[in-house]
């Protein structure tokens, strides 16, 4: 049988290995922020013929809009992020003018504009939202794992294990912001909501072979006990994984566009998900369980620890 | 009686025909004979057949306030300027205490729109002479016709014919004689033959509305006039007593009364449901704020867009499940099977209930739906592994299949239930941030979720049993391979 928990320090250097590097680029301001939280205006527009971005900015500039930002996507379409522009406002009508007289015509296929107060309060619902998914998932394990030994610790595992998911999505969007400008939005936030409901998901399963296995005390000790219940929901873990990377992957490969950094987001949380389940959650209960009986915690005997007992 | 897995089969191939009726597009088919038409439709979302999202918010002059009662009177107009726009689904709400959501999916011309939603509402109340004005007439008034007010009056008047089942109701001063609710009025609301109608007050002269109660008891719209135009209405209203006058909003009759006796400051409208009443005064309320809406928010979706990303997602969803059901099959092998078709019932039954509950579509939603695809077969693989390891401790086949689904159930139920609070909290984010397109993945998440549950524990269940019962599928080949011996003794037995 393969000893999961006794190689766990190795597991751990692995969710290390993709975490700071994440940390780091997170530090160094990669996570691009879209509109939903700045503020300001993404607008999509198709022309019949090739666009050059620089032509278009110098139209931009012309109007007042320097700082805007022009990308070009596939079918003559421009990209073009800057500040607030209002629909029907004399400013965007004189924008379209000038990109009808210089380019053609043209359809628009989307203009988004979010304020900048908006931008803020979406911000800060999104870091509660997260919040509140936490606290109802903890209190939630505390009370389906309550005749267990003990369900709060259950819970913070979980939680950690999560937190984790949550970090390792940010760090990877950092990275993928600073090398190709990728944009978060409040799609972005729905794809971590997402993923820390999945990872719980999957952390539960684990969680309750281990608390089955303690009860039957189908091992000597708990090292044993937590790995014969890894090795048993194993399979499953990785197997419903598995399905659910199918069709978020065929979502990718073949789904439309505008969703393909949210399917992306998906798929990385779901991944380190299953990741973080197995190799992470229930070897943190290996190591609780250690520091207590080895009282290398007494120190905090007033902490987590004890307080738990 | 006991029921027999048959009975629990035979219930499910009910709900599935039932729900492929619900699903199926014609509205004309009808097995039974029934005259009753479904009415159900799959609503699209505004990313996927385009169309205009505004957030506006409420900027009212200095020292004054809004507050939910004014918010909802504007929301009123808001809707029936919207019903002018020819938008089929329009989604208008408020939000907080200061800001309106407005979706307008499938609009053509966000440019127009946006100008005729943020227009300050005009409210007047009109003399009309000897004939009470039926609600919903667009009119002509001294400050101007409806193509000054806004794109609402397209020339047709949406008229409702007659104003209401209480009749047309009375104004009155206070203290009030007993009123006279005037004749149903049958006549067709058109007045746009040149009529021009006196405008007496308009909405900044009112000081307040509030519901009250006349003097025997039942609820009726009291209102309050400042102070020049108190003596104004005075004047008007001893001079036209028996005539009537109307409550006009953005040129269009939202009430009609009765002249009863002479109004100075404070006089009340009566002879209306309290519904009725209510919606008259937060009319009155947001009227007489005349409140400025600022957008602060705006999405845009051109209707190629969307329509290109549906197809592409539909496509995508079948790739996705195909693959799915291959890997049950190959992995799993009978109980894959099965597990394949409890699959195909669940994206039947899932279906029928977005079409029951009218959830709109959105790219989200569908990737929520196809994410819970994936989702929906761990309930199945759980008790799969479950039932192997039933098999691997040489159980009786029958025993294993209730076995694996017994000790397969408190880990379906707690995942399920955690997946289900991040649904919850998501809906209430998406609330917030105003996106039907958060929200569309939340619930179609969720009710995913919830049938996965139903189709893994009750149909997955109910096949395998009735294999067994029918003695089909004892072959141990057909389960995988390690635990042979055991099946194959249970199929001897």
């Amino acid at each position: 049988m393969f000893d999961v928990v006794a190689n766990r320090k190795w597991f751990f250097i692995g969710s290390a290995v993709i975490i700071v590097p994440g940390l780091v680029f997170l530090l160094l301001g990669g996570l691009k922020l879209g509109i939903d939280f700045t503020g300001g205006s993404l607008w999509e527009v198709q022309f019949k013929q090739a666009v050059a971005p620089a032509d278009a900015k110098t139209i931009l500039g012309d109007n007042g809009f320097g700082d805007a930002q022009v990308q070009t996507a596939e079918g003559n379409v421009l990209q073009i992020r800057l500040r607030e522009l209002k629909e029907g406002s004399p400013q965007k009508l004189a924008l379209e003018n000038a990109f009808r007289a210089k380019f053609g015509d043209f359809t628009q296929l989307q203009l988004q504009t979010v304020g900048p107060t908006v931008g803020t309060s979406i911000s800060q619902r999104a870091i509660l939202a997260i919040a509140f998914a936490s606290i109802g998932i903890l209190c939630y394990i505390a009370y389906a794992f309550r005749k267990a030994q003990h369900p709060f610790r259950f819970g913070v595992c979980a939680i950690i294990a999560m937190i984790h998911d949550v970090f390792v999505l940010l760090g990877i969007f950092a990275i993928l912001g600073y090398f190709f400008n990728i944009e978060i939005d409040s799609l972005f936030v729905t794809a971590v909501l997402t993923v820390i409901g999945f990872s719980v998901h999957d952390t539960i399963v684990v969680f309750d072979r281990v608390r089955e296995n303690t009860i039957r005390r189908v091992a000597s000790s708990y090292e044993e006990i937590v790995n014969y219940s890894l090795v048993q929901t194993m399979v499953r873990s990785l197997n419903t994984s598995l399905t659910v990377v199918f069709t978020l992957l065929a979502l990718y490969l073949f789904g439309g566009e505008t969703i393909k950094n949210f399917v992306l987001a998906l798929l990385i949380g779901i991944v380190s998900g299953t990741y973080s389940s197995i190799f992470n959650a229930s070897l943190l209960l290996v190591v609780w369980d250690h520091q207590e009986r080895d009282g290398i915690l007494r120190r905090f005997r007033r902490g987590p620890a004890t307080a738990t007992a | 009686m006991r029921l027999k897995p048959w009975h629990f089969l035979i219930g499910i191939l009910v709900l599935a025909l039932l729900s492929g009726w619900i699903i199926y597009p014609n509205d004309n088919v009808n097995p039974l004979g029934w005259s009753w038409k479904k009415n159900l439709a799959i609503h699209e979302g505004l990313d996927l057949q385009g169309g205009l999202q505004v957030l506006l918010e409420a900027h009212p002059p200095k020292g004054q306030t809004v507050d939910a009662s004014v918010l909802n009177g504007t929301k009123d107009t808001i809707a029936r300027r919207v019903n002018g726009l020819g938008v089929s689904e329009p989604v208008i709400q408020t939000r907080g205490n200061n800001q309106i959501i407005v979706e307008l999916p499938g609009l053509k011309n966000p440019e127009d729109a946006v100008k005729v939603l943020q227009e300050t509402a005009l409210l007047e109340i009109v003399s009309t002479g000897s004939t009470p004005l039926p609600v919903g007439t667009t009119i002509t008034t001294t400050l101007g016709g409806p193509e000054q007010a806004n794109a609402t009056a397209s020339g047709t008047p949406t008229a409702a014919g007659t104003p209401g089942a209480s009749g047309t109701p009375a104004a009155s001063g206070t203290p009030a004689a007993a009123a006279t609710p005037a004749a149903n009025t049958t006549a067709t609301p058109t007045y746009n033959n040149g009529q021009v109608f006196q405008t007496i007050v308009q909405g900044k002269d009112l000081a307040d509305a509030y519901p009250t109660t006349n003097q025997v008891g039942s609820l009726v719209v009291g209102f309050e006039l400042k102070g020049a135009a108190s003596d104004k209405f005075y004047d008007f209203t001893s001079t036209n007593q028996g005539q009537y006058m109307s409550v006009v909003v953005d040129k269009q009759v939202i009430n009609s009364a009765s002249i009863n006796g002479a109004i100075r400051t404070k006089g009340i409208i009566e002879g209306m449901t309290p519904d009725e009443v209510n919606k008259l005064v937060l009319q009155l309320k947001s009227g007489a704020l005349a409140v400025p809406l600022e957008v602060v928010q705006s999405r845009t979706v051109g209707a190629t867009l969307g329509q290109d990303s549906i197809r592409k997602s539909i496509e995508a969803g079948l790739v996705g499940l195909g693959i799915v059901m291959l890997f049950m099959i190959l992995y799993y092998r009978l109980p894959g099977l099965l597990a394949d078709l409890a699959l195909l019932l669940y994206a039947l039954f899932s279906f029928a209930i977005f079409k029951l509950l009218g959830v709109t579509l959105t790219l989200a939603g569908i990737a929520g739906f196809i994410l819970s695809i994936g989702m929906a077969v761990d309930a199945n693989v759980l008790i799969f592994a479950r039932m192997k390891e039933e098999l691997r401790l040489h159980r009786p086949l029958s025993t294993a299949i209730e076995l694996g689904f017994d000790h397969a159930w408190p880990s379906i139920r707690d995942s399920n239930i955690s997946t289900m609070i991040t649904c919850a909290i998501l809906y209430w984010f998406g609330r917030y941030v105003g996106a039907s397109i958060i929200q569309g993945f939340a619930l179609t998440l969720f009710i995913g979720v919830a049938v996965s549950m139903f189709t893994a524990v009750t149909v997955s269940r109910t096949f395998l049993r009735t294999m067994v019962d029918a003695g089909v599928g004892h072959h141990p080949r057909w389960y995988g391979s390690d635990y042979g011996v055991a099946a194959q003794a249970a199929a001897g037995d």
